[in-house]
């Protein structure tokens, strides 16, 4: 059994981290998660992960690929790798805006979008999540308030995501929110279907069609 | 031809002034319309960061729901005018004509909750309808303030024209652009057209969303544009109340309108500035307004 070893080398030219610092990351075949890139390629058109070209188009078009852990590129490249705990607990994952220019740019047609909203979902259900990252909190109530009521509600649901991340955000936002309220913008009122058990239904069948995949 | 409108939550709340603004000019151009009776959410892009299945089915059961509503109707058009929901219900829709396994577990959770889906519904943007159905001709014809002088910088936002749009083009989308001519307004050229306005990032970690509305709110306004039009509720969100903390942050004294594509329709149409829900705008978008002041055509 080997050790994960982290090494630090300098770029001659050119900057990685603007400290002209690399990192790089080594394991040990041993401790690399082989399956998890077949779970990730179990989505719709996700085997085409595999004829990825690392050409980079997709972090050379992306607007956040700067504020990432690792780029989209990257994180495609670790998936197949199965750096698993790394890519699942990365920022990467969480910062993913959901543009899609990455998925219509890429000349392989590879849905990194989607990729993401994968790790997204693996993610939360592995323990490498933090239960703080606002994103994944925003994404968490959301679900639920859709699952009790049918509808979202910004305003109640904005309130929740401050109170449990960083209600300091909350009294910054103050005004806005006022701003909003006042030219009818915002209303704390949670808005629902009427035929919520219906929904209720089709969200038990679906679980139930799961189940019954499982086995 | 008849459509069912499909509002989704944003338009409820934040994006009020889009649902004003649009059903009116709908109203103003004879457009025929109902809404889609007890809609949910379509997930936009939270639930399917949370659980895929799900996901399609939530949204699914708006697509069932209007097959059930416009069952004795010849074609079923849906208008979707948020970004998100639109792509989310086209999205749902592909995925499940290529995917039969899927379809099938769908289909059947959908029948033992009493509904139905075909795959009979077509889900359109109301630029869609407005450039490609109802025409700009006809448009033109319409138009009681040609709006001359205006300059219109058209945002489009991320998913209105991506991925799965047919309508327009993924990279240079026009749609928007040729509306505003139609209207005697002149469209800027630019080259942010379609990136990305930080989306639900800018609410909820600043440093990384404001910087992406300012990139496209300081090149507006480089390239003089009067106001910015744009098709989503969040885009709107983002580039219109987000300017004070823009300015803060980048000391710049930016100070650009940014309204629906829908409410700068509404104005040349001759409608009021309230009923397209105008007064509830954060920044006023001044130049807009002189250009229709007093009831006839303005030349500014
Ligand atoms: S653009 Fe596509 S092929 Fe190129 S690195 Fe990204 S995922 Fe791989
Ligand atoms: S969809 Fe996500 S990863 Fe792709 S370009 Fe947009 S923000 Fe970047």
């Amino acid at each position: 059994m080997g050790k994960t070893i982290d090494v630090k080398t300098f770029a001659l030219n050119g900057t990685a981290n603007g400290r002209g610092e690399i990192h790089r990351r080594i394991k040990y075949e041993s401790e690399l998660s082989r399956d998890f890139k077949e779970k990730i390629a179990e989505i719709a058109y996700g085997e085409k992960l595999y004829s990825c070209i690392q050409c980079g188009t997709c972090s050379a078009t992306c607007p956040v690929s700067h504020y990432m852990d690792y780029t989209p590129r990257k994180i495609i490249q670790m998936v197949r790798e199965g750096f698993k705990e790394e890519v699942l607990s990365s920022s990467t994952v969480w910062l993913c805006a959901s543009c899609y220019s990455c998925t219509v740019e890429c000349p392989k047609g590879i849905k990194i979008t989607d990729v993401m909203y994968a790790l997204k979902r693996e993610a939360i259900s592995s323990a490498y999540h933090s239960k703080h990252f606002p994103a994944s909190v925003l994404a968490n109530s959301f679900f639920k308030q859709v699952l009790d009521h049918g509808r979202n509600s910004e305003g109640p649901l904005l309130l929740k995501m401050y109170l449990k991340t960083n209600p300091f955000m909350l009294i910054k936002n103050m005004k806005l929110g006022f701003k909003l309220w006042k030219t009818g913008r915002l209303s704390l009122k949670t808005e629902k279907i009427k035929n919520k058990r219906n929904l209720n239904k089709l969200l038990k069948n679906i679980e139930k069609a799961e189940e019954a995949e499982a086995k | 031809m008849r459509y069912l409108y499909y509002p989704g939550c944003s338009l409820k709340c934040t994006g009020r002034s889009y649902e004003e603004s649009l059903l009116a000019v709908l109203k103003a151009l004879k457009i025929d319309f109902v809404e889609l009776n007890d809609w949910n959410c379509c997930g936009a892009t939270a639930y399917m960061a949370v659980d895929e299945s799900k996901a399609f089915a939530i949204a699914s059961r708006n697509l069932a729901l209007a097959e059930e509503q416009f069952k004795n109707e010849k074609e079923i058009h849906i208008i979707a005018p948020c970004s998100a929901c639109y792509m989310v219900l086209l999205k749902t829709q592909n995925y499940l004509a290529h995917n039969a396994g899927e379809m099938k577990k769908i289909q059947s959770a959908l029948k033992e909750s009493g509904l139905s889906y075909e795959g009979k519904v077509k889900i359109r943007h109301p630029l869609d309808v407005l450039v490609n159905d109802f025409g700009l001709k006809e448009i033109t014809k319409a138009v009681k303030h040609h709006l001359k002088g205006i300059k219109v910088a058209s945002y489009y936002g991320c998913q209105t024209v991506r991925p799965l749009a047919t309508f327009d083009d993924a990279r240079e989308p026009v749609s928007m652009d040729e509306l505003v001519r139609a209207i005697g307004a002149e469209p800027v050229d630019w080259p942010l057209k379609t990136r990305c306005c930080g989306a639900s990032l800018t609410g909820i970690i600043e440093q990384v969303g404001l910087p992406l509305s300012y990139i496209i709110l300081h090149e507006a306004a480089k390239r003089r544009a009067d106001v910015v039009i744009t098709a989503c509720p969040l885009c709107q969100f983002n580039l219109e109340c987000y300017q004070t903390e823009i300015n803060k942050n980048y000391q710049n004294d930016l100070r650009i309108g940014v309204i629906y594509f829908s409410q700068l329709l509404g104005l040349a149409l001759g409608i009021s500035p309230k009923e397209l829900g105008m007064q509830r705008l954060f920044v006023k978008p001044e130049g807009v307004y002189k250009a229709v002041k007093g009831g006839e055509t303005v030349y500014v």
